[in-house]
């Protein structure tokens, strides 16, 4: 067992956890140590794990997961602990990791209570890679409500504004969310074969054997496709998003933002589309129609608010419907775009809250009415939150560019009516972006200075420096290079794209 | 062709930025500023290098048997693979009009470089600036040298962030950062136009690549067979979205807006990317699609109609503006406009023979005049930026009499109204009257048209050129009085007046025409001398108007007063746009849906959970710890049991 790569991903959280345990609240830089090395050893792990992967189908392995291992753990109802990545769930991990580590020092500071922090942080991040690495649905079910329930503590103690409220608000949406998701899954669970005692929790296995009646599919699809489509901001359910990552700590939105929002898209071809494909066929234009208003609502929603995080927030509502939508057109070149979206989001949103977290630390005020001209004055910082700006926005060279041009030409191959309105539609998103974000940098990086205590604020630490320059050099690294990323995702969905067309005939 | 030259073009002004953005901060300003004009120079030589092998060497390449000028590859990487055959590659393309851009681009750089020297030297950022430069020289560079059309419309969007920050160099003047948001947003606009034409006709055609849209467009625009939305055809859509772009880029009406408060920004970079560059990528855009243009006649009637309209317009405003940045800005426009018309007339293949045209002159003399406006334009923009160094204002109110105390800027702005007025031997003359030939050849109503358009240039180019520095003495002078500036500034100058001067005697059509063969220019009399005598009419009119102080202009404008404030506040289209984005989309729709957002979806999100409080809070009664209450509702329960038991046996 210990020798599969993959369960090093979940043993690091924890062993990270346990070395968190020994420390005392006041001994800081014994925290500090422990997470650095830990969020350290996770990043290589992501990085050696990434290049042996590519490493064994440059060699010619066609298997559909890799790094496949499965334990026994609950017998009568046939639980197993399986894992296996494609390269869709390596990327994701590799962007996991790459949030952690950012995640880490961006928090360097944090008080009070860094002890308990960063050990509800471990067990967050334990449960988001142990979604990512399962194959076996009951397992990953399991690891998303462990990657859940520590939202609820790190923003109800850590968080700032209402944040009690937010945090029940966030939860109980969520919680809401996996209860319709739980159904799906034991639905999904019972239908995988004639008799109980045949019935399986793997991903790969209900997709290669069993025949789910289209029937059940389409309301097993609604079912899990709503509660992991309330994880990614689906339109109406996207409300505690705002709420919550408003009042969320730093470090605690980017990863939320980061990863745990990817968790809604990643469940969303995994299990809803890739074991239901007939429904998704039929189902797929009444999720086309609510991504559709999410992409355009949040956006238009984005223009007005004056909280920053609020901008952001919906920003993400706007950029994460993106995602759902691509996925939603059932076809290779968009569903590449969509993940491709899921890691520039990721990396991009993360950018942006560290740079809030940082910015409100100073200002002590998220009110872009109350601040202007920060340009002058803490130069470092004003330079990566154009740079952020400037890739929500979709410049080439970043990573937003090319996940929206490969979702965009991808959605365009549906070549009827309906798709092409709502793509257009899409499509218009990336002026109504261009709007917000400038508006958001005219005001609070640009012109004149409005506040006079400002000017005695002080630019970016070493560590807060170390925390964006990570993400933005993994922003344009993406944003120059998309090719190699791009055809590893192409190379995993065609099994998934297989099963799909093979539905449709 | 050895594929080192290309790659630096394109790798030395992205090395720059990097290293000015990034080490500026530590770079002492005199390394930053040798550095970019080092390398914008070495830039300059390379691209003049691999245009003279392009059009001299003779290599079969380059040129066939026949003497035709052909496309040439020389790299073509892949950089991203949407499907097997929609490939976006990132690759160098020689032809006759990317090799005339590659000139046009790195000298009016490298002259920016140099002259922003002398007029960045006290503004804190000129590390900074320096850095965007070079950024906007990769960008256009990548630009012109696109293989494919997305390649092309990557670096659109990278000029477009490039001009943005240079716009916006200023940033704590709010001026300057509401005019670089416009100029970033309209242009964002029109490039949504340019996306969905592209993703529309690469739907259809199942490719990027110029060559191959180009090289056999009636086959290409065959593919989409007869699709058609709201009454014309796809490609049609295809064509007139792409060039939707090109107005963006190109500020043609109605997305003109930006061009003019773009002017916010350091002159030097209007000079660049305002006048002589950038804002001419929407007319190099439709050069380079001019086969497909062709195939779909309404796309290219769209054009045309769209220039003309634009010419005569900002033609019109020029002659009313204070700022003398503005007259310049207006005035491009207007000639973008030309260009535009120009290349709309070429379609037609007029019948070689008895006729002495060649077929697409138009096409010619529009990438020509493209050169020619250039070299002159900037010259104009430099000398407006002496002048501006010199008074410390935009306004003309505050020149007057400038000649004796600026002979050089005088004498090299001369020079530059003489050549876009198109007084020969200036180089505007030739290019124009190719171009007004072409028109006279479509139809006498576009010669006609643009003729008189460019009796307005003539007119308020002049008009610019008295109140600057004939008029009367401006009696500030006595305190500041103004003089030449120092000679990184005076030198660009110079060396662009000597250009225009002798650009006209290039024989153009022997490198660029629109199928490479080479054609040889003749000057037709009649459209030569009518268009000389309107420009010599237009300047005396000038003349009599504004060379002396009089009050002549004054009972004008007293005439005519609405006309006249119609005209100065750009005939209100700033207005019109403010209205409809101020108060339709972000007083109407932004707030309606953001209110809607709290007040009606995250109400009912947080109903549901005020009924479920409400609920638990109206039963917690039963729960309230007395023995008595719960031996009743034991005994209660258990009767109700019971019935109900009961009731089910039977």
């Amino acid at each position: 067992m210990f020798g599969n790569i993959l369960i090093w991903f979940v043993i690091i959280p924890i062993l990270m956890m346990a070395g968190l345990g020994v420390c005392r609240n006041s001994s800081m830089n014994a925290i500090r140590a422990v997470m650095t090395i830990g969020s350290t050893a996770l990043m290589v792990l992501g990085i050696w794990l990434t290049v042996d992967f590519l490493g064994l189908r440059a060699a010619g392995e066609q298997a559909e997961m890799l790094y496949m291992g499965s334990w026994l753990w609950y017998a009568p109802l046939n639980i197993h602990l399986a894992v296996g990545v494609d390269g869709i769930s390596v990327l994701m991990l590799l962007l996991s990791c790459v949030i952690v580590f950012a995640g880490t020092f961006a928090s360097w500071k944090i008080s009070p209570l860094p002890k308990n922090f960063f050990l509800w942080f471990c067990l967050l991040s334990t449960g988001v890679f142990g979604f990512f690495i399962s194959i076996d649905m009951f397992t990953m079910f399991m690891f998303y409500e462990v990657a859940l329930i520590p939202m609820y503590l790190l923003i109800g103690v850590w968080g700032t504004g209402r944040k009690e409220y937010s945090a029940m608000k966030l939860t109980l949406m969520l919680m809401g969310g996996s209860a319709f998701l739980m159904l799906g899954l034991l639905g999904i669970f019972w239908h995988s074969a004639p008799e109980l005692q045949n019935c399986t929790w793997n991903i790969l296995e209900i997709s290669h054997n069993s025949q789910i009646d289209p029937s059940w599919q389409r309301m097993l699809f609604c079912f899990t496709f709503v509660g992991f489509g309330v994880l990614g901001a689906m339109f109406p359910f996207h409300t505690w998003s705002p709420d919550g990552h408003a009042c969320a700590p730093t470090a605690v939105s980017m990863l939320h933002a980061g990863v745990l929002m990817k968790l809604g898209g990643y469940g969303c071809f995994r299990i809803a589309i890739f074991l239901l494909p007939q429904a998704a066929n039929e189902l797929a234009w009444v999720f086309i129609v609510l991504t559709g208003i999410s992409i355009v609502y949040g956006a238009f929603s984005a223009c007005v608010q004056t909280d920053l995080k609020y901008i952001n927030a919906y920003s993400s509502v706007s950029h994460c419907g993106m995602v759902l939508f691509a996925i939603l057109m059932l076809n290779t070149t968009a569903m590449t775009g969509a993940i491709l979206q899921m890691l520039s989001h990721g990396l991009m949103t993360a950018l942006f809250f560290a740079l809030i977290g940082m910015i409100y630390g100073r200002t002590h005020t998220r009110d872009i009415r109350k601040m202007g001209g920060l340009m002058k004055i803490m130069p470092y910082l004003g330079v990566c939150y154009m740079i952020a700006g400037f890739a929500s926005l979709g410049l080439p060279g970043l990573s937003g560019f090319v996940a929206e041009m490969t979702i965009f030409f991808g959605s365009f191959q549906d070549a009827d009516m309906f798709h092409r309105v709502f793509v257009i539609a899409a499509t218009c998103s990336i002026v109504i972006t261009a709007v917000y974000i400038l508006r958001v940098v005219g005001k609070l990086l640009l012109g004149p200075v409005q506040d006079e205590h400002h000017l005695a604020l002080t630019d970016a630490t070493w560590f807060e420096r170390f925390s964006t320059v990570t993400l933005i050099l993994c922003i344009a690294g993406i944003g120059c290079f998309p090719n190699w990323i791009n055809e590893t995702i192409q190379h995993s969905f065609q099994p998934i794209i297989a099963v799909i067309q093979a539905a449709a005939l | 062709m050895d594929i080192t030259l290309p790659i630096l073009i394109l790798a030395i002004p992205i090395a720059m930025f990097l290293i000015l953005g990034i080490g500026g901060v530590v770079m002492p300003r005199k390394v930053a500023g040798i550095l970019g004009i080092l390398g914008m120079g070495t830039c300059a030589v390379l691209a003049y290098t691999v245009a003279f092998t392009y059009f001299f060497s003779g290599a079969p390449e380059f040129i066939s048997e026949l003497g035709q000028r052909l496309q040439y590859q020389v790299f073509d990487v892949t950089w991203l693979a949407f499907t097997q055959s929609l490939v976006v590659k990132i690759g160098f393309l020689l032809d006759p009009i990317s090799a005339m851009m590659l000139v046009v681009i790195t000298t009016i750089s490298f002259f920016v470089h140099l002259y922003s020297w002398g007029y960045m030297e006290h503004e804190p950022g000129f590390q900074r600036y320096y850095a965007f430069l070079n950024l906007f020289s990769f960008s256009m560079l990548g630009l012109v040298v696109a293989t494919n059309i997305f390649q092309m419309y990557i670096f659109w969007e990278l000029v477009g962030v490039s001009s943005y920050l240079l716009i916006g160099f200023f940033y704590k003047l709010p001026s300057a950062v509401s005019a670089s948001k416009k100029a970033f947003i309209v242009t964002r606009f029109a490039d949504l136009g340019f996306l969905i034409g592209i993703l529309v006709l690469s739907y259809y055609t199942d490719t990027f690549n110029f060559q191959a849209l180009t090289s056999n467009p009636e086959l290409v625009m065959a593919e989409c067979g007869g699709a058609t939305f709201l009454g014309a055809s796809v490609m049609t859509w295809a064509m007139v979205l792409i060039f939707m772009g090109g107005m963006g880029k190109s500020a043609m009406m109605p997305l003109h807006i930006w061009l003019p408060d773009a002017m916010e920004g350091p002159t030097p970079v209007s000079a660049l990317i305002h006048a002589a560059t950038m804002v001419v990528a929407g007319v190099y855009l439709v050069a380079r699609m001019f086969p497909c243009y062709c195939q779909v006649p309404a796309s290219m009637d769209f054009v045309g109609v769209v220039g003309a309209i634009t010419a005569f317009y900002a033609a019109v405003v020029a002659c009313c503006q204070v700022d003398i940045k503005r007259v310049l800005a207006f005035s491009t426009i207007s000639q973008i406009a030309f260009m535009m018309v120009s290349l709309a007339v070429a379609r037609d293949y007029v019948p070689v023979g008895e006729h002495w045209h060649a077929p697409g002159l138009g096409y010619m003399a529009s990438m020509f005049h493209l050169f020619t406006h250039a070299m002159f334009k900037a010259l104009l923009f430099l000398g407006a930026g002496c002048l501006i160094h010199a008074v410390h204002s935009n306004n003309y109110t505050a020149m007057g009499g400038l000649r004796k105390y600026m002979p050089i800027t005088h004498w090299t702005f001369l020079i530059g109204c003489l050549a876009i007025a198109g007084i020969p031997p200036f180089s505007g003359f030739f290019s124009k009257d190719e171009m007004l030939a072409a028109m006279y050849q479509n139809s006498f109503f576009w010669g006609a048209w643009m003729s008189m358009v460019a009796g307005l240039t003539a007119f308020y180019m002049f008009r610019l050129y008295y109140l600057i520095f004939w008029w009367e003495e401006n009696p500030h002078y006595e305190h500041h009085k103004p003089h030449d500036a120092p000679w990184q500034m005076s030198l660009p100058l110079i060396i662009l007046a000597l250009v225009s001067c002798v650009a006209g005697f290039i024989p153009f059509g022997e490198f660029v025409t629109y199928n490479g063969e080479p054609y040889h220019i003749h000057l037709e009399a009649s459209v030569a001398i009518t268009s000389v005598i309107i420009a010599v009419a237009a300047i005396a009119l000038a003349t009599w108007l504004y060379m002396k102080k009089n009050d002549r202009p004054a009972k004008m404008r007293a005439a005519l007063p609405t006309l006249w404030e119609a005209a100065h506040r750009r005939f209100y289209w700033d207005e019109i746009y403010q209205f409809i984005t101020h108060k339709i989309i972000f007083g109407i729709i932004c707030q309606s849906i953001a209110w809607f957002d709290r007040h009606v979806i995250d109400a009912t999100m947080d109903g549901f959970a005020k009924v479920t409080q409400k609920a638990s809070f109206s039963i917690r009664g039963m729960q309230n710890g007395h023995i008595q209450a719960y031996v009743a509702w034991y005994f209660f329960g258990a009767i109700a049991l019971a019935a109900f038991v009961w009731w089910c046996i039977l």
